[in-house]
């Protein structure tokens, strides 16, 4: 019995040992492949999986270990089912790294439920809610965009620049649409301006004219829309459009998207907005690689999926390590600088720097900074409508 | 002149939305209160297969679009719609083949349907999905105002706009059309009567040599006409996305509940009870009051009764009162 223990000690070492050299390191991507983003996420995932294949192309982390990618839904709006789908990747699949979540509230319940309590990084492209600023996650909670605390003096300055004194605001009713609908009050206050009611919408639903009514009755030179650009913020939009409630609309970061121009563009002619962007070198190497990739790196956080996919990759081979204990302090260290910088396309180079003990500045397609609290700075790009497009005003 | 006003923004934001909206839910609900009546389950599946009718038409429409056919003013997709709810037909034919008559033989309790309607519903979701994908689509290619509120401003020199669009034109006088062809179906044909038999006493209907599958398929096929045509009226008139369809489900149930299920009345004034109260008890009364009240009455605050927030809690509010007091709902259906 005592030899059968042995072996079966010797054994389970052996493929410890395995695991530690030859198995490949699963990330899990979990995304809202379902819900009220969903013509967001698969962008999104194909960014951060672009990464992946570019570092598994440069031979792996590690002395050769491949990445492997794990979706799962977190459903953008479903806090158990995203909590349910992450503790599957953690426990089932045992993922090293989270890239994810996208929507606030699901990314602020995994956080909460499974990162922190299993000792696993996240790094979320997306969740922007200034709430997650100050939640609890023992240093393993990182963002590759910026809180919505910033975006929100942003719009605020915006409307103020344009001599515009008082807005009607609608929200999506959820962590993001609330947080930022308050920091856009706030600001916007500071500045002198009123806003004359900050009324919630709920998303998916089958009519808006009820929310509209009572934003038209209440008044305002133009209407700032705060929700997702799929479901209730277009819904909104529309029925103000229809009914002729509002002609010019303020949007915020979830309302940039290709299919809202598409269908109505052409009657939105004036209004704008901000998204949080990135120019320069970064920027254009990431198309570049998207296009030689065949996917789609216009669409909205493909740009920060691919760096926060790609900033665990680089802390586990700064690290040495996959365990996120020792993995979490390198991710700022990679992010900022000092060290060599590091573009889209060029992982390889940044592997090869680590694996020679080298230090890198990844800058990435976002310019990454992370500062406070492990989340961006970023820099936004105020947009115009003109002709049914996006025409960008200038960078703030 | 003022009251003029008053009257207009009471027209354009409450009036003509609610009766659009009251119109499609009453569509909808028409379909869940003849399965009700009839086959003897709620069908959790009919958000889906508005969903599933609409896509039908909206490929078929595509197919017209290619070919260069359109009908002038009006949108290509109500010359599709037939062919939508063929396929639609086939479709909710075969589950009925395939999954409910499997049921049915065992005589299976009503509320076992009710969840094997759910399966139904998530693989319907799934196919549509499958299908047509998860987007939101624009298929309304005809002209989009009737009146919009900047010509009306215009012309009549008010202040406050009158938009209405075509897509509610056309919403309310289908729902005319398809409720008034349906009473006469139900009333006045033999086949209508003999469902109507099925449903009041289904051991009686057998007797009397009512063919029970027959009664069935034609019930199935008109749910499907029923459902395609409120899909597709929803969607010309907003959008269509599968995830706003299955969102439906709640409104459309809440309508036919407070109506009364299995009657095809009820459900029409159902849906228009829902649809009114969503839109006008939210309402800010700011705007029409101070139109219609003397400067002196003039009000600062929004005159808004309740937060849109709660404008679902107001139409099941509304359900919880009706099941309460009636717990056949208004039109006296058959009990929950």
């Amino acid at each position: 019995m005592k030899k059968l223990l042995l072996a079966g000690a010797a054994i389970t070492a052996a493929s410890g040992a395995l695991a530690q050299s030859g198995d490949p390191v699963k990330i899990g991507v979990i995304l809202g492949y379902t819900g009220p983003i969903e013509s967001l996420t698969p962008n999104m995932a194909d960014a951060a999986e672009l990464a992946l294949n570019e570092i598994n192309d440069a031979g792996g982390i590690l002395d050769g270990r491949m990445l492997e990618s794990v979706r799962a839904d977190s459903t953008c709006i479903d806090s158990a089912a995203a909590t349910a789908a992450a503790e599957r990747l953690v426990t089932s699949d045992g993922v090293a790294g989270i890239m994810g979540a996208d929507c606030s509230g699901v990314t602020g319940a995994v956080l909460a439920n499974v990162a922190v309590p299993n000792g696993v990084a996240m790094i979320s492209p997306s969740a922007t809610s200034p709430a997650l600023s100050s939640a609890e996650d023992n240093d393993l909670f990182f963002r590759t965009s910026p809180s919505d605390a910033r975006q929100g003096e942003v719009i605020a300055e915006v409307l103020n620049d344009k001599g515009i004194e008082e807005v009607a605001v609608t929200y999506v009713n959820a962590d993001y649409g609330k947080g930022l609908s308050d920091a856009v009050t706030q600001a916007f206050e500071k500045l002198g301006g009123t806003v004359t009611l900050a009324s919630p919408h709920e998303d998916g639903k089958a009519d808006y004219s009820a929310e509209i009514g009572a934003l038209a009755s209440a008044g305002g030179e133009a209407l700032v829309v705060l929700g997702y650009a799929d479901a209730g913020g277009k819904g909104m939009i529309q029925s103000a459009l229809d009914t002729g409630a509002f002609d010019t609309f303020v949007m915020g970061d979830g309302m940039f998207a290709q299919t809202l121009m598409d269908d109505l563009g052409a009657d939105m002619e004036g209004s704008f907005g901000t998204v949080p962007w990135s120019e320069g070198e970064g920027a254009e190497a990431f198309m570049a690689a998207t296009e030689a990739a065949g996917i789609n790196g216009d669409s909205t956080f493909t740009r920060e999926s691919y760096d926060a996919a790609a900033l665990l990759a680089l802390a586990m081979e700064a690290a040495g390590s996959t365990d996120a204990a020792d993995y979490k302090a390198s991710i700022t260290e990679v992010a900022n600088a000092p060290g060599e910088q590091i573009l889209p396309g060029e992982l390889a180079k940044a592997l090869e720097i680590l694996a020679e003990g080298g230090d890198i500045d990844y800058v990435g397609a976002t310019n990454v900074e992370l500062i406070g609290p492990g989340e961006a700075a970023g820099t936004f790009r105020e947009y115009e409508v003109t002709d049914g497009a996006y025409s960008t005003v200038k960078m703030h | 002149m003022d009251a003029l006003n008053a009257l207009v923004a009471l027209a354009n934001f409450v009036v003509i939305p609610a009766t659009a909206y009251g119109a499609q839910l009453s569509l909808g609900a028409l379909g869940v209160t003849l399965i009700y009546g009839i086959l003897r389950f709620s069908n959790f599946a009919h958000g889906d297969t508005m969903a599933f009718g609409t896509m039908a038409t909206i490929l078929f429409t595509w197919v017209l679009q290619g070919a260069g056919i359109s009908f002038g003013p009006l949108p290509t997709a109500l010359l599709a719609l037939p062919v939508g709810i063929a396929i639609t037909a086939l479709y909710v034919l075969a589950t009925d083949r395939v999954v409910y008559r499997f049921y049915r033989k065992q005589r299976a309790a009503p509320v076992i349907l009710v969840i094997v309607s759910m399966g139904v519903m998530f693989v319907t979701n799934g196919v549509v999905r499958f299908i047509i994908g998860v987007d939101d689509r624009n298929f309304d290619d005809g002209t989009r105002f009737l009146i919009s509120a900047r010509d009306f401003r215009n012309w009549t020199g008010l202040d406050e706009g009158l938009a209405l669009r075509s897509s509610q034109a056309i919403t309310v006088v289908t729902a005319v059309l398809v409720v008034a062809l349906l009473f006469w179906f139900l009333t006045c044909t033999r086949t209508g009567k003999s469902m109507r038999a099925f449903s009041d006493n289904e051991d009686l209907a057998l007797l009397s040599g009512i063919n029970p599958e027959r009664v069935v398929a034609i019930t199935w096929i008109i749910v499907a006409a029923l459902a395609t045509v409120a899909g597709v009226l929803y969607g010309l008139d907003k959008s269509f996305k599968p995830f706003t369809y299955f969102q439906l489900l709640l409104p459309i149930f809440a309508a036919a509940i407070v109506g009364g299920l299995g009657s095809p009345l009820g459900a029409i004034a159902g849906g228009f009870i829902i649809a009114y109260s969503e839109v006008a008890v939210t309402y800010a009364w700011k705007k029409v009051a101070n139109y219609a009240l003397p400067e002196r009455f003039e009000i600062d605050g929004l005159g808004q009764l309740l937060s849109t927030d709660y404008k679902f809690a107001v139409s099941f509010a509304i359900l919880v009162i009706v099941l309460l007091f009636r717990p056949t709902g208004l039109f006296r259906g058959k009990s929950v």
